[in-house]
């Protein structure tokens, strides 16, 4: 038998001889340090070309749609956080709207606001993050603590609304949590501040940088039609050219009332993908200092005679009749019921008894506020929308986020469906880097900012 | 055009092939005789006037526990479509029974249902005649059942797998 060449004994008989190769399968994932997120990408790959890729998904699914069909309405809250974990808010807001919409009921002025600042402060963080870990991934580490840094101001702004900085669990169905806290305004603005310094450094280390313009030009495309056929929303779809956004399609909440652009690329490139990007975290800012500076409601004006009371002290008097004057009483609520007082609570929440919870005082200090909060706490009584369904769209940080609910008539949601903006990307992922380099996955993998807890569910 | 001549426009055009048509809160909904579903999305995208470029989503709902219709066909699959010409949204929903789990595959119109459908398949068990590939999508492949499903228990217990070979 002849001498085995060293390439025989690692590719097989018959490699190196005749046409001259055969394709080598690449296994990419499901752990593998250049994926930011569990996949596995099976490749087929001839020299360092990939031939043909298969892409396998579902390590992070979790049941998110089954768990939601077994609580009442406002239990999915918490799952739906840990869907898009970027930028949970987006999420909270996209499901509770969704059920408004299916209760039939428009949530306030104010809270409709306060909805589009927390929402758009996310989708800067998301689009943060996104650019930031697929520069990492081409060498530039810097830009990754630039943008985490600048991550770090806006989380803080999130925490000090929400009381958390991931699992937030900030809006209910017909309102949101609590109203934002005290000197927000200003807080957002230096946080703003800093933001723009970070993107204008940042726009300086990447856009028309040569090693990264290499790696991100011409580089997992996807031609218009392509993008369309394959239902991909968002920053992608813009990328390519199409400048369709939900928020402005479709307006919800209040961006029919804030000015901002649709920026779009033209070749539907990583880079064009990365351009617009950056120029769509500056238009965020632009409508949170809008929304801002329009937010229905003022300044909150707690202008009560009298000290605050502990809630216990406010139950006995409920108790013991001695109900005159108690309701006009402030209570001192936790840490984690901090703007929910009753004066601000009619301002972010719905005026509908079917669906809200009451201010706590009421519930303390009167028998109708108790009767209420039973009537929504009870088993089979809390929010039940009449049997039909409905399909709500928010503009999430990668696209399209729908959700699609079927209500029975009963206090729990009877399907749940979740449209995860980066499953159709992730769908057409073989296509992007099909015929182009291994090296050439990391960057479009990159630029579809892929979020396991979305995408697997 | 709004959603509702939308729908007036598949029913004149298909007739009684369209069971039902009904807008709630604002969503336009058809429900579509199965045989009748692939001419009906097609007449849709390609149509200049409806123009639904986009399969937003597709998904199905088992209607097992729903009260009013337990003896009725228990899945409908659910396309949602959109028109960036147009600006409108369409439902379309095609009922189908328990032992014909069938629905013909959208994959030659909009390749994006291979992923979709893939998970219909992987949840509720629902087939798709000429897809390419139909495989699990979310689970794994030994998994048992298909969880979705209303009857399948949300603490049922999957069997250990070993390695494959």
């Amino acid at each position: 038998m002849a001498e085995r060449t060293t390439r025989e004994i690692y590719l097989g008989e018959g490699s190196g001889t005749g046409s001259g190769s055969q394709h080598l399968y690449v296994n990419m994932g499901p752990a593998h340090p250049a994926m930011h997120g569990i996949i596995h990408i099976v490749a087929e790959l001839d020299g360092e070309t990939v031939v043909k890729a298969d892409v396998e998904i579902g390590y992070l699914h979790r049941a998110f749609e089954k768990e939601c069909e077994r609580g009442p309405y406002n239990n999915a809250i918490p799952y739906t956080d840990r869907l898009n974990y970027v930028s949970p808010l987006i999420n909270n807001f996209g499901y509770a709207s969704c059920v408004e919409k299916l209760l039939g009921i428009d949530v306030s002025e104010r809270c409709k606001y306060i909805r589009v600042v927390m929402s758009e402060i996310s989708r800067i963080c998301d689009h943060l993050t996104c650019i930031g870990a697929s520069a990492m991934e081409l060498g530039a580490f810097t830009v990754f603590l630039y943008m985490i840094k600048a991550r770090e101001y806006l989380w803080e702004l999130v925490e000090d609304v929400t009381g958390a900085r991931l699992t937030i669990s900030y809006a209910r169905v017909g309102g949101v949590k609590a109203d934002l806290p005290e000197g927000f305004g200003l807080k957002t603005r230096k946080a703003f501040k800093e933001t723009r310094q970070v993107l204008e450094e940042v726009g300086k280390l990447l856009t028309g940088n040569r090693i990264f313009m290499d790696r991100m030009v011409g580089v997992g495309a996807l031609s218009r039609e392509e993008t369309i056929a394959y239902a991909i929303t968002g920053p992608l779809l813009r990328a390519a050219g199409v400048a369709y956004d939900v928020r402005r399609a479709q307006p919800y909440w209040a961006y029919d009332r804030v000015e901002f652009e649709i920026p779009t690329g033209r070749n539907g490139d990583n880079y064009d993908r990365y351009l617009v990007r950056m120029a769509e975290m500056e238009q965020s800012m632009r409508i949170v200092e809008q929304a801002l500076d329009a937010l229905p409601g003022g300044a909150i004006n707690v202008d009560f005679q009298g000290r605050p009371m502990d809630p216990a002290s406010y139950v006995d008097l409920g108790k013991q009749g001695k109900t005159e004057g108690l309701l006009l009483i402030p209570i001192t609520l936790s840490p984690n019921l901090q703007g929910l007082e009753k004066p601000v609570h009619h301002q972010v929440n719905v005026a509908d008894k079917r669906v809200v919870l009451p201010p706590k005082e009421e519930t303390y200090g009167s028998i109708e506020g108790l009767m209420n909060h039973f009537m929504l706490i009870m088993d089979g009584n809390g929010i039940r929308p009449p049997q039909g369904d409905a399909y709500f769209a928010v503009e999430g940080a990668n696209g399209e986020l729908g959700f699609y609910i079927v209500s029975d008539g009963t206090d729990r949601p009877y399907r749940v469906r979740c449209r995860p903006p980066c499953f159709p990307p992730m769908a057409a992922l073989h296509r992007m880097i099909e015929g182009e380099m291994v090296a050439d996955v990391v960057p479009s993998f990159g630029s579809i900012n892929m979020i396991g807890g979305e995408l697997d569910r | 055009m709004d959603g509702q001549s939308a729908l007036l426009r598949l029913t004149t055009t298909f007739g009684g092939r369209i069971i039902e048509t009904h807008a709630y809160r604002g969503d336009h909904t058809a429900v579509v005789e199965r045989s009748a579903l692939l001419d009906v999305l097609r007449f849709c995208r390609d149509e200049a006037d409806l123009g639904f470029d986009f399969l937003m989503d597709l998904t199905s709902v088992d209607y097992l526990k729903y009260p009013g219709r337990e003896f009725g066909p228990r899945f409908e699959v659910v396309y949602h479509l959109y028109s960036l010409a147009h600006n409108h949204r369409l439902r379309l929903k095609v009922r189908v029974e328990e032992d014909d789990a069938r629905v013909p595959s959208a994959v030659p119109l909009w390749p994006v249902a291979n992923w979709f459908e893939r998970e219909v398949w992987d949840m509720f068990g629902i087939r798709f005649d000429g897809h390419p590939d139909l495989r699990r999508l979310l689970m794994y492949e030994e998994f048992q059942g298909h969880p979705l499903r209303k009857d399948y228990p949300v603490n049922k217990r999957q069997p250990l797998i070993g390695p494959k070979n």
